[in-house]
């Protein structure tokens, strides 16, 4: 049952992008284009579950027992930086049109905030519907894959939504960056609509 | 502009960086050691002296998430950890409870609620007063809507409830621990024994 | 260049919120008041010296292939360095800040800095340019977080001026985040930006 109040609440509720505020530079570096929003929502996922496992995994066997947690930083984001290249790789094999099309993106994952921000919140974060209050692997592991399909939620809801503020008039001061933040806060203000669902 | 790349050099280069790196925490971390475990000790502290009488000694027990405080050999009430989902996510209390059962305060740890509506709970005078000294055996601990007598932060009845659930898994934990005791007499049922007027703790409306 | 020029480009010709568009998660996560952008600022900008100024030195032993993961390793000791020291010595505002604080690491400015300035100059003049763009960065989260702060709180620095009454509470939140950082955008490029 808790399985499906963490999909929920990563999703919904607790979305990563409008209610956590992390992942926002490629969200709006990407999100231009609807192809190439769904193209980083998928490498992105694929990172953040991946990353979640293995940064969990040290966590619970190599930084806690050996009382060096104070390494976790510097631990996370090794991880993150390896398996963001290892993805490179990966996909530069197996799709070389979608390689090309996230061009810069791809190696811009290790730096995104939501990835580290997930890794450092499933081994801290208390979890009020969990007994216990701290995550098991498992459950881990949902809450990161349910975090990054709130996070392509969001990236694909709002291409659609800059790919007609294209085609739209917008005042000279307004123009990229600016109304596409404004935009985004009516969409943050339209998901704050979801709270109080889990309960 | 750097060094020409050759495995060696690369290996080499980043495995030095994170071994100085890893030396020069690792001494930080010595240094800073005491001082980080004073400051949570000391908040630990100061958010059991808001929710129990005086007291000098606080044992953590991890069975029952509780703090046991003391002065001297006198056993001065519990502090117990009490987390619940509330409206916006985790709401974290700490509810203290001396050994005749009563609550003699709460205090919020920590709250994802909604800013001038939820999180009136740890800044609303009216909501949080009436905590003190709240006695499960004389007042039915339920929200007013739920026919109980814990008077709800206005439009925020999920939070409110979620308080109130939160104060009343604690009281189960304390019949725990007295039941432990072995003392009956400890035991509290909340909102049965509804007894004569008792002027015990606040009046709300 | 000269090394005052250095620290003022970094206020408004390069400010790193309104001009190079960087560090936007910490931007709109942490000024739901004037203290904590300011203190989130300095936090940012502590780092950010620290590290310009040791990659600036580690540069040249730096072989090219390997560069990124090193300057992460030397960005994340000073940012572990960072939270070992606000733990012990300010753990009421650590914990204000929380999560935002290791992920100072993955903030693109100080990343931004080191490949785009400090491997390539001085240490003194990277410790400038970090002191600069910090400052920048600083200032606009502190004017973010003082405008949220008065329209949501009805306060400024922690001082309330609308009796016990609460603001426009959707600043403090989510949506006004959002919508302060874009408007100020705005107000930035019209009046600011000379192009």
């Amino acid at each position: 049952m808790e399985y499906f109040l963490i999909i929920i609440s990563a999703i919904f509720v607790n979305n990563i992008v409008l209610a956590q505020f992390l992942g926002i530079c490629p969200y709006l570096g990407v999100s231009s284009k609807l192809s190439t929003a769904t193209g980083m929502s998928m490498a992105v996922c694929f990172v953040i579950t991946l990353a979640t496992l293995v940064t969990y995994l040290i966590n619970t066997y190599l930084l806690v027992p050996l009382g060096i947690t104070f390494l976790q930083t510097i631990a996370f984001i090794l991880v993150i930086a390896a398996l963001v290249q290892m993805v490179e790789i990966v996909l530069k094999k197996v799709s070389p049109s979608l390689y090309q099309a996230l061009g810069i993106f791809l190696p811009l994952i290790t730096t995104n905030c939501a990835v580290l921000g997930v890794a450092i919140n499933v081994v801290t974060k208390e979890f009020a519907f969990v007994p216990g209050g701290m995550l098991n692997l498992g459950q881990a592991l949902v809450y990161a894959f349910a975090t990054s399909l709130g996070y392509g939620l969001a990236m694909v809801i709002f291409a659609g939504i800059r790919e007609h503020l294209a085609l739209n008039d917008v005042p000279k001061a307004f123009k990229g960056v600016p109304i596409a933040i404004i935009s985004v806060g009516i969409l943050a203000l339209a998901f704050m609509g979801f709270s109080g669902m889990v309960k | 502009m750097a060094v020409k790349s050759n495995l060696v050099n690369m290996a080499v280069v980043l495995g030095a960086t994170c071994l100085l790196c890893s030396a020069v925490l690792g001494g930080a971390y010595a240094l800073t050691k005491a001082p980080i475990e004073a400051a949570a000790a000391e908040k630990t502290n100061r958010a059991i002296g808001e929710v129990l009488p005086h007291f000098t000694a606080a044992e953590f027990v991890a069975d029952g998430n509780y703090y046991k405080a003391t002065d001297g050999d006198e056993v001065v009430g519990y502090a117990i950890l009490s987390n619940v989902v509330g409206f916006g996510g985790n709401l974290s209390l700490m509810v203290g409870v001396t050994p005749d059962g009563v609550v003699y305060n709460t205090s919020v740890l920590s709250h994802s609620e909604t800013p001038g509506l939820g999180a009136k709970c740890n800044t609303d005078s009216k909501f949080m007063d009436q905590w003190r000294g709240f006695n499960p055996s004389v007042k039915k601990l339920a929200v007013t809507k739920d026919g109980g007598d814990v008077d709800a932060i206005t439009a925020s009845t999920i939070t409110s409830r979620a308080y109130t659930l939160a104060v009343a898994n604690a009281l189960d934990t304390f019949n725990g621990i007295a039941g432990q005791a072995g003392n009956d007499a400890l035991t509290v049922m909340p909102g049965e024994d509804r007894a004569s007027n008792n002027e015990g703790g606040q009046d709300n409306e | 260049m000269s090394k005052f020029k250095l620290i003022t480009d970094g206020l408004v010709k390069n400010n790193p919120t309104f001009v190079l568009l960087l560090g936007m998660c910490p931007t709109l996560a942490t000024t739901t008041s004037a203290i904590n952008g300011l203190s989130m600022g300095l936090a940012t900008l502590f780092v950010l010296v620290l590290s310009n100024m040791a990659i600036s030195a580690l540069a040249p032993a730096v072989p090219d292939k390997v560069h990124i993961p090193v300057y992460i390793v030397v960005i994340a000791t000073f940012v572990t360095l960072l939270q070992l020291l606000m733990q012990a010595y300010t753990p009421a505002m650590y914990e204000t800040l929380g999560l935002f604080i290791p992920l100072i690491v993955v903030n693109c400015i100080v990343l931004g800095r080191a490949e785009a300035f400090a491997n390539k100059h001085g240490v003194l003049e990277s410790a400038c340019d970090g002191l600069g763009v910090g400052l920048g960065f600083t200032c606009s989260l502190t004017v973010l977080g003082l405008v949220r702060e008065i329209l949501g709180s009805g306060s400024a620095f922690g001082w309330n001026f609308i009796g016990g009454h609460d603001g426009m509470l959707a600043f403090v939140m989510a949506p006004g985040a959002f919508l302060c950082l874009g408007y100020l955008m705005v107000l930035f490029n019209k009046f600011l930006k000379k192009n």
